[in-house]
Order: C-alpha cells, then sequence, then structure tokens
C-alpha cells in the first residue's frame, strides 16, 4: 500500500536517497598474484579492494609491482576462492608427518641426475 | 637572504621543451596533490605513482633544455635551476596543468586529456631529430599509456556509474573543455620544431586527440561540449592566478636556502 499523497501537498524527499553510494567497503576484495619474472610461478602477493577486474589489475600494478617485483599480474576475486578450514587442519595435514616414505629420498640416482 | 630568479633563453627550440616539461613538472605537482588524500588507498598509491612518472618526464625534459640553451650560447641552466628559480611568467605549462585540482571526476578528467595528448606526442618525439629527446621519448610513451589507460577507465567508469559520479563528471568536463583549446594552438615556436624536426606541431595532433577523447566520452555517456573562443595563454606564459601558488610553495626553500640537498 503505497502513501497516498493529498492533492495540494508537495510530497516531502524520499527517505533514501534513489541513487545511493556503494560504501568502499563493498567494494569486493581481489587476490593478487604476481610472477617476478618468465618461467617462475605467479605467487600469492596480497590483496585489495576493486571495482571490477580492469581496476583490480590496474590496482595490482601500481600497489604490488612499483619496485620491479613483477612481469605479469593475475587477480582473483577472494570469494571465488574456496580454501580449506582451518578446523580441519589436524584431520587433513597431520596424518603426513609420518608417511617418509612418500618422499623419494630413497632412490640412488645416477649422477647425471644427481641435483634433481 | 633569497635566491635571485633567473632569466631564460627565448630561443625557440628552448621554449618547445618548456612547454613539454613545464607542462609535465605543474601537473606532476596537482597530481602529486592527492597523494594522502585519495579516496581509496590503493588510488593515492597509483596517482602517487603517476605523479613520479611525471616528475621524471619533467626533470630529463628540463635538463635537455638546459644543455640546449647552453649550445645555443645562453647560460647553462639544470633541471632544478629550472624548475626552482624562474619566475611565473618565465614558466610556459598548458594552463590546464595548472587549475586546481577540484573533485576526483575533475583530476581524472583532466588527466585522461593530458595522458591522451602526451602520448600522442611522445609517439610523435620518437623521432625527433634530437636523438636525446627521442630517448625521452621512449620511455615516456610507455608511462603515458598506462596514465591513460588508468585515467580513461575512470572517466567511464564515473561517466557511466550512479547519478551523482555522472553529474559530477559532466561538471568536470564543462569546467576544463575550454581549456582543452590552448593544447592545440601552434605558433612559431611550432612552426620552427616543425621545421627543424625537433617534434611536431601541437596542432598536429587535435584530430587523433579529439577522436581518442570522443571515444572514451562516448563509452561514458557524455558528448564533446561545443567549441568556445577562450583561449587560455600558459604556453606563452600568461598564466591564471593559480600558478603563483603553485610556484610559492614548490619554490620557497630553493628560494630561502639556496642549493639546499637532501
Amino acid at each position: 500500500m503505497s502513501p497516498a499523497v493529498t492533492p495540494g501537498t508537495i510530497p516531502g524527499p524520499p527517505a533514501e536517497p534513489v541513487d545511493k553510494p556503494a560504501k568502499l567497503t563493498e567494494w569486493p576484495l581481489w587476490e593478487v598474484f604476481v610472477r617476478s619474472k618468465a618461467g617462475l610461478d605467479h605467487k600469492h602477493c596480497g590483496s585489495l579492494h576493486a571495482s571490477d577486474p580492469q581496476m583490480a589489475i590496474q590496482l595490482a600494478r601500481d600497489v604490488y609491482t612499483r619496485r620491479q617485483e613483477g612481469t605479469s599480474v593475475w587477480v582473483v576475486r577472494s570469494d571465488q576462492i574456496t580454501a580449506s578450514d582451518p578446523g580441519d587442519k589436524a584431520a587433513y595435514f597431520d596424518p603426513m608427518a609420518d608417511k617418509v616414505y612418500r618422499h623419494p629420498t630413497f632412490y640412488e640416482l645416477p649422477k647425471s641426475l644427481d641435483h634433481m | 637572504m633569497t635566491q635571485a630568479s633567473i632569466k631564460i633563453s627565448r630561443e625557440p627550440s628552448v621554449q618547445y621543451l618548456l612547454r613539454l616539461g613545464d607542462t609535465c613538472l605543474i601537473h606532476a605537482q596537482r597530481t602529486a596533490e592527492w597523494c594522502g588524500h585519495a579516496p581509496l588507498p590503493e588510488e593515492d598509491i597509483a596517482l602517487s605513482n603517476m605523479a613520479l612518472d611525471l616528475v621524471g618526464q619533467a626533470r630529463a625534459v628540463l635538463t635537455r633544455a638546459g644543455q640546449l640553451e647552453a649550445q645555443l650560447g645562453g647560460a647553462a641552466h639544470d633541471e632544478d635551476q629550472l624548475a626552482f628559480l624562474r619566475e611565473e611568467r618565465d614558466f610556459r605549462n598548458l594552463t590546464l596543468a595548472e587549475l586546481p585540482r577540484g573533485d576526483f571526476a575533475m583530476t581524472m578528467l583532466r588527466n585522461f586529456a593530458l595522458a591522451t595528448f602526451f602520448k600522442l606526442l611522445w609517439t610523435k618525439l620518437e623521432r625527433s631529430s634530437d636523438a636525446e629527446l627521442a630517448g625521452i621519448a621512449g620511455k615516456a610513451l610507455k608511462e603515458a599509456r598506462y596514465h591513460q589507460e588508468h585515467s580513461g577507465d575512470w572517466v567511464v567508469r564515473l561517466g557511466d556509474g550512479t547519478a551523482e559520479s555522472a553529474a559530477r563528471m559532466k561538471a568536470a568536463l564543462d569546467s576544463l573543455w575550454p581549456y582543452f583549446a590552448e593544447i592545440f594552438e601552434s605558433d612559431a615556436i611550432d612552426d620552427e620544431a616543425a621545421a627543424s624536426g625537433l617534434g611536431p606541431r601541437w596542432a598536429e595532433l587535435a584530430a587523433d586527440w579529439r577522436t581518442e577523447f570522443a571515444d572514451v566520452l562516448g563509452a561514458a555517456g557524455l558528448q564533446l561540449p561545443a567549441d568556445r573562443p577562450f583561449r587560455s595563454t600558459g604556453k606563452s606564459g600568461r598564466h591564471s592566478e593559480h600558478l603563483g601558488y603553485i610556484l610559492a610553495e614548490m619554490q620557497h626553500l630553493q628560494r630561502a636556502f639556496p642549493g639546499g640537498v637532501w
């Protein structure tokens, strides 16, 4: 039921501005990955807020590569990353602690592969 | 005790370089004013980075202007003397660069207009008959390309954004538009530079600038305003009232403590 406007009266301003600007904190968070040089992996180096992918890439360039740290940048929306639950840490990762046989350290390597 | 001002050669090639170097320098000062005031920390760093790019360009171009001045029989002024010891009337920057920074929309629109112009100019200057200037252009062109992309995206984002951001971008366009015309006013100094191969007449860049500028305005939902007869005259040393305040702030240390260094 919309409030009726009596003829002859001037309706007041709407309670909320029609075009309420979004708060900065409502901009999505992005994770930034920088490759330091060709051939190396992109490494996670931090995060930032940006309104769109293009802005995220540019700001990542300005914030994380200004001292020649990078040759390539990836950004990923933080809410697109699925992470393991810290509460599962023991169940997930502790069982690996006593499985030394999973490390390939029991093989004799030929001399030519010594530095593998 | 204060440091006396220096006088600058009227040689056209020196004047041509001062127009370029001074526009970079004053534009850098205005851009750097956002340091600590930008709407978000990442943008604060981005604007400071860009201001420092412009300072670097100004240093290189002013250094070259001083060298040319010496070669042509004038005094050998270095970049610091040129930046800190000239009077307002001897600055040759575009009036556009010295206007107050305004709001974020105004800053981004000016940055976009100037970056687009600089990109076109540096592209031509890469083929300058002056090898030193051509070298400076090669490095500066990459920086200008990024500045154009960064500010152009903001022009679109704000122009095509909320009612408030669109209104601010429209207001910025209306107030800055009359000052864009000065960029492409050519005179005897430009003729001389074109004849010697030092650089293009700035008027030659007008058509390309207009196309690129209109494209981004179109994406932002804005239209080119009508041209007006008003012409600002910073390039010939007749400035708005704003430049004096910038110079007072920028020069007072060198004036009060001549030769002071870090």
